[in-house]
């Protein structure tokens, strides 16, 4: 498939984005008092950002970005627009959770016995997880639901996009909680790295257990069956319709990846998995708060690019079932 | 609304003879042209007289080359001694007991062996089958993509698509292809404004590519009545769906080339010297060979 840049940031800079609201959602809904303010306002403005800049990158992806509103009608059937009314819906406890916080300010910071809204909070903190959740799994069942595509109609793509969504949340977290050396609890601030540490391990185990399964497929199609001439032997291609490009060859017939498909995996697991488990590492060894901010940035860097390597293999690697009908004559077009 | 509507009775669909189909791309063409000027159009092309053309057909003809072979019957004995070279190769593999032999021998098919009588070279128009259960209209976000209840015909109402190229992802046919012009999906409309249309004559409503094809290779009609012509044209060609695996249970049919009648293989062609009888001919053709023959 081929690999547009919109879609590519919108799955990446989204998952991130709802990763970190889930965090902050969770740590409210855990203990409201847990989380610094300044962090958490900063994390829930950034999550937000974060998400509308990914929205946004998506409908660059249209035809026609002014009608994306009709998007939101056909949540009945559609993940696509389940997608798009689940994250507007979740900017609803994103803000509700903003303004909460920033009312509630010096309370939350200074002496917290008197805070009234604690359980509001933990309300709108589990409201603000839930919906970050729904929203991530409404992404990827875009690409699972699609049955013409093997390497997307798997187990390992769900989990896949919401564990890097949940790294790339929790590496940003972290940034931010270096950067502000705010006054968290002290369970949420060794949490955080620990999340990274976790997600960056199940993660890079689970990409290895999806190349895998990409590498040996198990065609239920074929050209015979997409053809129905299998009952007289084997069908090859000998001219294709058209002489030039036509749509479908440029969007399902993206053969570029493959080449470099190996190297480009081992790149993307260095970057999102061993660097971030790496600098955790290091900045529990050396707990300085200079190396503690130098390794989250690092690991911020390294997840992102990691994050888009990885994403754009998604597309990239995915084969679409309708090429089988230019089996063979395919290359002779291109060469 | 992308809400699959319930099954109807009448499912408007092609039926299209791989048997009598020549390749000659005519249907594409005429597809093309109608749906270029009728009330779809424009189907406008990117760069159409450029170096790289890239434009939007409904319809396209591709071309394949079948080997030519069949899996023979095997005896019970053979199946048995694959099932065990099975069983000793996956400790694991299940086997159930009151298996039929013919599911026993579909679970073991036996090897491809050369037949030259089935070699052939067959040219495949493809293009939207107007499935029963497409997913083309269900992942649709905004409900621009639709299946008519009344008579099962898939469209795109341009108005409403956004073109965010979903549809064209989800359809394993090919059918759907996205113009950068017009910034939205295109498919076959099955030429709603043609088989409807009452200013045409009534032998005229049918679809552009069914009009132009010169072998009559494609056949228009009710698909959900069994005592339609191109019903009765599928059962006794026995017309059968694409891709069948995916579920998406096509209308459109493809009738499956026909054996060849003398059961033969096509013969290479032989270099055979030429004879010319000059016994017979005329008195001053016979004195020119007679004197060239020297």
């Amino acid at each position: 498939m081929h690999p547009a840049l919109s879609v590519i940031f919108f799955t990446a800079v989204s998952g991130t984005g709802y990763g970190l609201v889930f965090l902050i959602g969770l740590a409210f809904a855990i203990d409201p008092l847990a989380c610094d303010p300044f962090v958490a306002l900063l994390a829930t403005a950034c999550g937000a950002v974060l998400a509308a800049a990914g929205l946004t990158s998506s409908t660059l992806h249209l035809g026609q970005p002014l009608r994306a509103w009709r998007a939101f009608s056909q949540w009945r059937s559609s993940w696509l627009s389940r997608e798009g009314v689940a994250a507007v819906l979740c900017f609803v406890p994103t803000i509700a959770l903003g303004v909460l916080v920033w009312r509630h300010y010096p309370a939350l910071a200074g002496d917290a016995s008197d805070i009234s809204t604690a359980s509001l909070l933990r309300l709108t903190g589990a409201a603000l997880a839930a919906g970050a959740v729904v929203t991530v799994f409404c992404t990827a069942r875009i690409y699972t639901s699609l049955k013409t595509i093997a390497a997307w109609h798997n187990s390992y793509v769900l989990p896949g996009y919401l564990l890097l969504g949940l790294l790339g949340g929790a590496v940003t977290l972290w940034t931010i909680d270096a950067l502000a050396s705010g006054d968290s609890a002290p369970w949420l601030q060794r949490g955080v790295p620990a999340v990274v540490a976790l997600c960056a391990i199940a993660g890079a185990a689970l990409k290895r257990a999806y190349w895998r399964f990409i590498d040996s497929p198990r065609p239920a199609s074929t050209i015979e069956s997409a053809t129905g001439l299998g009952r007289f032997g084997s069908v090859r291609g000998v001219e294709a319709p058209h002489t030039e490009e036509n749509y479908l060859t440029h969007e399902m017939g993206f053969v570029l990846a493959r080449k470099h498909s190996a190297r480009l995996r081992q790149i993307a697991a260095l970057l999102f998995a061993a660097a971030p488990v790496a600098l955790v590492v290091l900045a529990t060894v050396l707990p300085s708060a200079r190396v503690g901010l130098s390794c989250a940035i690092v690991a911020l860097v390294g997840v992102t690019v990691g994050t888009f390597v990885e994403r754009w293999l998604f597309f990239a690697e995915a084969k679409h079932v309708v090429m089988l009908y230019y089996a063979g004559t395919r290359d002779r077009a291109e060469g | 609304m992308t809400m699959l509507p319930p099954p109807s009775p009448k499912k408007l669909g092609l039926v299209i003879d791989l048997d009598t189909c020549v390749g000659c791309h005519a249907c594409a063409v005429a597809c093309k042209q109608w749906n270029d000027g009728g009330e779809f159009g424009p189907l406008p092309d990117e760069h159409p007289y450029g170096k790289d053309p890239l434009g939007v057909w409904f319809n396209r003809v591709h071309t394949y080359e079948v080997r030519g072979e069949e899996r023979g019957v095997r005896s019970e004995g053979e199946i048995k001694s694959a099932v065990v070279t099975a069983l000793r190769r996956l400790p694991k593999a299940e086997l159930k007991n009151g298996a039929s032999p013919s599911e026993r021998s579909s679970a073991f098919p036996s090897p491809l062996t050369p037949n030259p009588s089935l070699e052939m070279t067959v040219h495949f128009p493809r293009s939207c089958l107007h499935c029963e259960t497409p997913d083309c209209v269900t992942v649709c976000p905004t409900g621009a993509s639709y299946k008519r209840a009344e008579d099962g015909i898939v469209l795109v109402d341009e108005d409403k698509c956004i073109g965010c190229k979903l549809c064209s992802w989800a359809c394993p046919y090919g059918a759907r292809e996205y113009s950068q012009v017009r910034g939205t999906m295109q498919k076959c409309t099955l030429c709603v404004d043609r088989i409807y249309n009452e200013s045409f004559e009534e032998i005229d409503r049918q679809p552009a590519c069914v009009m132009a094809c010169p072998t009559r290779a494609r056949h228009f009609g009710d698909l959900g009545d069994p005592d339609s012509a191109v019903s009765k044209l599928v059962a006794e060609r026995g017309g059968y769906d694409l891709m069948p695996e995916l579920g998406y249970k096509p209308v459109n049919k493809y009738l499956p080339p026909r054996p060849r009648r003398d059961g033969c293989s096509a013969q290479p062609i032989v270099a055979t010297d030429e004879k010319v009888d000059f016994s017979s001919a005329a008195p001053l053709l016979r004195w020119i060979d007679k004197v060239l023959s020297r």
